[in-house]
């Protein structure tokens, strides 16, 4: 296990440079005017071009200019945006908000994803299985963004029982509607993973014997069965965090909620490439980060599973 | 996939009417024996979700190639007049703030769409295929440098990475549409390659150790020969399938991005653009979204259920 770990974090070291090197390398060394998008409509202030290029040393060689940007990085000198807000300081009072938003989307993926996918799995073929598979269909077609205009139209505007957007500070009461929004494809997945996983379990040998020697349907199935085909289904929703913090972008622009995303939406909107490209680069980060926890965690779930 | 490839050949030429093949076609066998796509031919056939999608998915590329066949209006022609005139007798789908007919647009949209996910996804065929073949044939170091570079790639997901490179790219004061859309295609592609990737390296690496490559190798073929006549016809099967699912993912990336205000840009009509400027009156006139964003969906749903029928009948494990 311990040598499992190391050699995993070994292999991660050159995808983090690697990709944030990408990242760098997209934003600033593409051909064409890299500061051409990022102040907006108009051309960018000659003294903000001399203050960018400064900070981010893009008269050195590329690949020093990138191992200072990582550097300031990594020490959390992130720079400013263009009307000279500290990005740091706004990325800290966003976080949390983008955080609760993400874990109630998974509680979301969890409780109704798992639940349809058990269900519809121990009775393929039938009406619910059926209901399942067309629903889940559906939402995964539907972009994400069409779906949270829907659900805000038909429940927060006709029926009225979700506020439209989201109030300041964000509260738990506020999130339901935006985390069910931005769980909606995950969910979706989990369902049909779950009931693909549950179904190939449900033929396998161990099951037939725990049937075989008389032990209780509801044992078969809720300790050997379900337990067994969670493996895939918990590996899923872990690497899904990154996506939800992608996706959350376009929930958060919809429903105005202040986190992660509703700052890369509105400096989108705003035009200002500098501030997206430092928030994506986090979010990358941080995805490849709990990429890796749910690496070792898929070690630990299961035993069988020893890399040499 | 054990059979010669001549006679895989054969029955992909046969089948190559609904599944797009770049194999040259090759005389049908006498006898017509069994192939892995007869078989999935013969579920396909009795399948009604299959003739679904492929009918779905023919009217919306019919729509793209000849919009004039639906509309006789003119999408460009508005007048603001008709700003926000519910949908009517003379315009099924009423009008815009602008006062342009929706149903024309709708109709005019499916064009720019179309394309970027098409651009976008044969891009990502030849390049992931490209680089997947490669890797899974020659293994070892190849492999590593090869599929160390794709996790770089893979790590970054698509709509972040899309932003990037679009914000580094703006519009600029005359776009025209033919670059608007191959801008949008490549910036989905620069990323989006990487699970081709995956899927033709997986389906390589179990067909290198197979008698016929043996045989074939014995026999002196080249390495090029060997992947020309039976790596790429046999391992066609799972990377048609996984663009035909991801070109469904590739429309509604280019919607997302267009509704962030970053893909394709006004004067290009696109269902993408059509929503986002539909966001702002959602509360008075709810259509302005609602046609736009069913024609997608729908558009979607038809590639990525048509993906994942021919997927089911080609797995031997369902039968």
């Amino acid at each position: 296990m311990g040598r499992y770990v190391l050699r995993r974090l070994l292999q991660m070291i050159p995808v983090v440079f690697g990709t944030t090197f990408l990242i760098f390398w997209m934003t600033w060394a593409l051909p064409g005017d890299p500061l051409a998008g990022k102040c907006g409509q108009r051309p960018c202030s000659p003294e903000f071009i001399a203050a960018v290029r400064d900070r981010l040393n893009l008269g050195d060689p590329l690949i020093v200019a990138y191992a200072k940007f990582m550097k300031n990085f990594l020490t959390g000198n992130l720079g400013d945006t263009v009307s000279g807000e500290n990005i740091a300081n706004l990325i800290q009072t966003a976080f949390p908000v983008t955080f609760r938003l993400a874990l109630l989307a998974i509680v979301f993926e969890v409780v109704i994803g798992i639940g349809a996918g058990i269900l519809s799995g121990l009775r393929r073929g039938g009406f619910f299985d059926n209901l399942v598979l067309i629903s889940t269909l559906i939402v995964i077609s539907i972009p994400v963004f069409v779906i949270g205009f829907l659900a805000q139209y038909f429940f927060g505007i006709k029926l009225g029982w979700f506020p439209v957007t989201v109030s300041d500070g964000a509260p738990w009461g506020d999130l339901v509607l935006p985390a069910f929004v931005l769980a909606a494809l995950s969910l979706a997945y989990v369902a049909r993973l779950m009931r693909a996983s549950l179904a190939e379990n449900l033929r396998s040998d161990f099951v037939k014997t725990a049937t075989a020697k008389g032990l209780p349907r509801r044992t078969v199935i809720m300790k050997h069965t379900v337990r067994n085909s969670l493996i895939p289904v918990v590996t899923f929703i872990g690497a899904d965090f990154g996506v939800l913090l992608g996706g959350a972008i376009v929930t958060e622009g919809i429903f105005n909620i202040s986190g992660i995303g509703g700052l890369t939406y509105s400096a989108i909107r705003l035009r200002e490439g500098a501030t997206v490209v430092t928030v994506t680069t986090l979010i990358v980060l941080v995805f490849l980060i709990v990429n890796l926890f749910v690496d070792l965690l898929y070690a630990v779930l299961d035993p069988r599973i020893r890399y040499e | 996939m054990s059979e010669p490839t001549a006679v895989g050949a054969a029955a992909i030429a046969r089948t190559d009417d609904h599944i797009p093949s770049g194999v040259e076609r090759v005389k049908p066998a006498p006898e017509k024996p069994r192939s892995l796509w007869t078989d999935a031919w013969d579920d396909l056939k009795r399948s009604p979700i299959f003739w679904i999608s492929l009918v779905l998915m023919t009217f919306f590329v019919v729509m793209a190639i000849a919009p004039g066949l639906f509309t006789s209006k003119d999408p460009t022609f508005c007048d603001l007049a008709n700003s926000r005139v519910s949908p009517s007798k003379q315009a099924w789908f009423g009008y815009d703030a602008q006062g342009c007919d929706v149903y024309a647009r709708t109709i005019y949209g499916a064009r720019a769409s179309i394309s970027v996910g098409i651009a976008a996804s044969l891009v990502a065929l030849f390049v992931g295929a490209g680089i997947g073949i490669i890797a899974g044939f020659y293994g070892g170091f190849a492999d590593t440098v090869l599929s160390r570079i794709t996790d770089i790639f893979f790590a970054i997901p698509i709509l972040l990475g899309s932003i990037i490179i679009l914000t580094s790219f703006p519009t600029g004061a005359n776009p025209s549409q033919a670059a608007e859309i191959t801008k949008v295609s490549l910036a989905i592609a620069f990323l989006g390659w990487t699970s081709t990737q995956r899927i033709a390296r997986s389906s390589v690496i179990q067909l290198r150790g197979a008698d016929y490559v043996l045989a074939a190798r014995s026999l002196g073929a080249s390495n090029w020969r060997i992947i020309r006549r039976h790596i790429i016809p046999n391992s066609l099967a799972p990377i048609i399938v996984i663009t035909t699912i991801s070109l469904g993912g590739y429309i509604g990336a280019e919607a997302t991005l267009s509704f962030l205000g970053i893909g394709l840009q006004p004067p290009v009509i696109s269902w993408g653009i059509q929503i986002n400027n539909a966001q702002d009156y959602l509360r008075t006139s709810p259509y302005l979204l609602f046609f736009p964003a069913l024609f997608l969906s729908l558009t979607v749903l038809s590639f990525i259920m048509l993906g994942d029928t021919i997927r089911e009948a080609l797995d031997p494990k369902l039968r």
